[in-house]
């Protein structure tokens, strides 16, 4: 009688060693290795690097096999881990039109500097199981092609030479960092992009989505689409210059829209932008899509009361890590709230009972 | 990776969170901004009472963690060890005996003294948002002091059931200024929130807000004269210790409709039986 809730420690010890049972699996089956996990789990890497805001494929590897393969999991350990660590110092501004590119394609135009390049990509593949994989044996090498020596400018760069697209003015103020400062409403683009950037790809895909279904339809084409590596600079102030400390895979999305212009000015396309660590062309384009959607205070557009729209909505909800803690919060013992909510409905239903009582009586 | 700061915070962000406290209780009741660290328990778990505990502990403090009431729910357990372990101090059962007490969901049933801290735990900070779901519509409505809304609600409560319905996270208006949610406490914890010698600091992580109440706060339950607010409990006695004034859980002990009263508060059930006093279903050993 009334041990519900003793023994709560001896409870979470036991707990955690079956958790620990049961993320090993059998013992008869080899023990997956981290380097495994991030070369062969490389896209679930990259999501975990991106939601978790941290890129360190190795780390990012290790939070998917210690969260048992649950992705926002591993999400969180790496958020966990990541606000631990100290800042030394801020990059300079990442030129992703020197990106060394995998994949670069554009559905707006046929060819272009640069040309188009498929890069590895499950687009036309037919998905079909394939059973070889049971039992695999080595990949042949893939057809390889010398580097293009030719630049690869933007697309939107070349809209803008003809003042086709609206410009995006240089901004050289330093960008507020949602990390470090709790978010204010409204929130300036650079920081709604901030959040749509470690937001969840499933809520950021499904909005997007609502937009091309009519809920804030932003008419958006995908002008470029990149993935590649890109160098990571940082100035030191002790040397004067700057000085690269490495690279990081990025997927860029810039999507050109329609707009139809004003009495002051004539149409022009309008930009949405997705910029995702790793590879992930479904939340970039999701990305860049949602920040276009969001923009309609700033291009006139009316407020259709859309939610991929309402930048509180968005901005408040995409974050995986609050949404799954405040959500699964409600396992948590809530007795005496209910206890008391309990006490109120007995004694409103009784006071009910009590007033319809004397005719019941009567019958 | 064992070595983290006292008590897991850097301390950057530690003095960050000491000034959003101290603004916080220079305006009573206003809920301040602070910049929330993902801290390495779930959202919604308590990590706006972890960050305002970890701000506050020294290495001489004497910690107490309460779960509804009780020092062995799970949750109480898990903020308990993060603390043994990250910070090393002191910890207890005895709310006399603590020097900060991180609570969710109840104030403690032994009357706190001054020196005493009192660390809740907020899901949802903005005592507004179900009339309002708009930050940037509730902040205003504070701002300009525009609380008719939430008489309004009250005022229907009572047109349609007789009463106020809100038995939990009752809300309250401090020094006559700002509307606040004391936490889903139940309704009946709220006078201990006036005129507590403690000080009393509430941290809701997700949410990135930190409020507080200095002591001896001048704090009152919104009511109406003709419709006074009401403390309210279960109409029993609990079935361990006998206390007839302390919030009680009802626990279901069969599939025929037994239940017993038990305090929620376990420190002041167990002192009671400590000191001898017997309820309805006492077991004599003891």
């Amino acid at each position: 009688m009334y041990v519900a809730v003793k023994g709560g420690e001896r409870a979470i010890d036991a707990a955690h060693a079956w958790l620990a049972e049961e993320r090993r699996g059998d013992p008869a089956v080899p023990h997956l290795s981290v380097p495994q996990i991030r070369e062969q789990m490389a896209l679930a890497v990259d999501r975990v690097m991106a939601e978790g805001s941290l890129y360190d494929p190795d780390l990012a590897a290790l939070a998917i096999k210690q969260a048992r393969g649950d992705l926002i999991e591993a999400v969180f350990l790496i958020r966990a881990y990541r606000t631990t660590l100290p800042r030394f110092a801020s990059s300079r501004p990442m030129d992703t039109s020197a990106m060394a590119v995998d994949r670069r394609v554009s559905a707006t135009f046929k060819d272009l500097p640069g040309g188009q390049v498929l890069g590895p990509t499950f687009d036309y593949t037919h998905r079909l199981l394939d059973f070889a994989l049971l039992a695999e044996t080595g990949v042949p090498p893939a057809p390889t092609a010398p580097a293009p020596a030719e630049a690869m400018p933007h697309v939107t760069g070349l809209l803008d030479r003809d003042n086709l697209i609206e410009p995006e003015p240089r901004c050289d103020d330093a960008p507020g960092d949602l990390t470090r400062s709790p978010l204010e409403l409204p929130a300036d683009r650079a920081l709604r992009l901030q959040s749509l950037a470690r937001g969840d790809e499933g809520f950021v895909l499904s909005l997007a989505y609502s937009t091309q279904r009519g809920y804030g339809r932003t008419h958006a084409f995908v002008g470029e689409l990149r993935i590649g590596r890109v160098a990571v600079e940082v100035e030191l102030p002790e040397l004067g210059f700057a000085v690269e400390i490495g690279e990081v895979e990025l997927t860029e999305c810039e999507t050109v829209n329609q707009f139809k212009g004003s009495r002051t000015e004539p149409p022009q396309f309008t930009r949405g932008y997705g910029l995702v660590m790793g590879q992930s062309e479904r939340k970039a384009i999701s990305m860049s899509l949602v920040d276009r959607a969001l923009r309609w205070q700033e291009l006139g557009e009316d407020f259709t009361g859309a939610p991929a729209q309402d930048q509180e909505f968005v901005l408040s909800h995409c974050d995986n890590v609050q949404a799954t803690g405040f959500l699964e919060h409600i396992k948590l013992p809530h007795y005496v709230d209910f206890q008391s909510e309990l006490e109120l409905v007995r004694r409103l239903r009784a006071e009910a009972t009590a007033a319809s009582c004397p005719k019941e009586a009567a019958e | 990776m064992s070595d983290y700061n006292f008590a897991y915070l850097d301390e950057q962000t530690k003095r960050m969170i000491r000034r959003a406290l101290l603004k916080a209780l220079a305006i009573p009741g206003y809920q301040v901004p602070f910049a929330s660290r993902e801290m390495p328990m779930p959202y919604g778990w308590g990590t706006g009472g972890v960050q305002v505990t970890a701000a506050c502990l020294t290495p001489h403090d004497r910690l107490k963690v309460i779960d509804q009431g009780a020092d062995d729910t799970t949750n109480a357990v898990s903020i308990r060890r993060f603390f043994q372990r990250t910070a090393g101090v002191e910890v207890t059962e005895r709310t006399a005996e603590a020097t900060v007490i991180q609570t969710r969901h109840r104030i403690p049933e032994h009357p706190l003294t001054e020196g005493q801290i009192l660390v809740y735990q907020v899901p949802i900070p903005e005592p507004l948002r179900f009339l309002e779901p708009r930050e940037t519509e509730t902040r205003k409505m504070h701002e300009l002091e525009e609380y008719g809304l939430m008489h309004v609600k009250l005022y229907e409560d009572i047109a349609r059931h007789g009463e106020i319905a809100t038995s939990y996270a009752y809300p309250v208006r401090v020094e006559g200024r700002y509307v606040m949610d004391p936490s889903p406490i139940p309704k009946f914890d709220n006078p201990k929130l006036a005129g507590n010698p403690a000080i009393q600091l509430f941290g809701a992580g997700r949410e990135s807000r930190i409020y507080a109440l200095p002591p001896y706060s001048d704090v009152v339950s919104l009511d109406f004269e003709d419709h006074p607010f009401v403390a309210s409990k279960a109409d029993h006695d609990c079935d361990l210790c006998g206390a007839g004034s302390s919030y009680l859980d009802e626990v279901i002990t069969d599939d025929r409709g037994s239940r017993m009263f038990v305090c929620s508060d376990t420190d002041f059930c167990n002192s009671r039986q400590a000191e001898g006093h017997r309820g309805r279903l006492s077991t004599e050993a003891a």
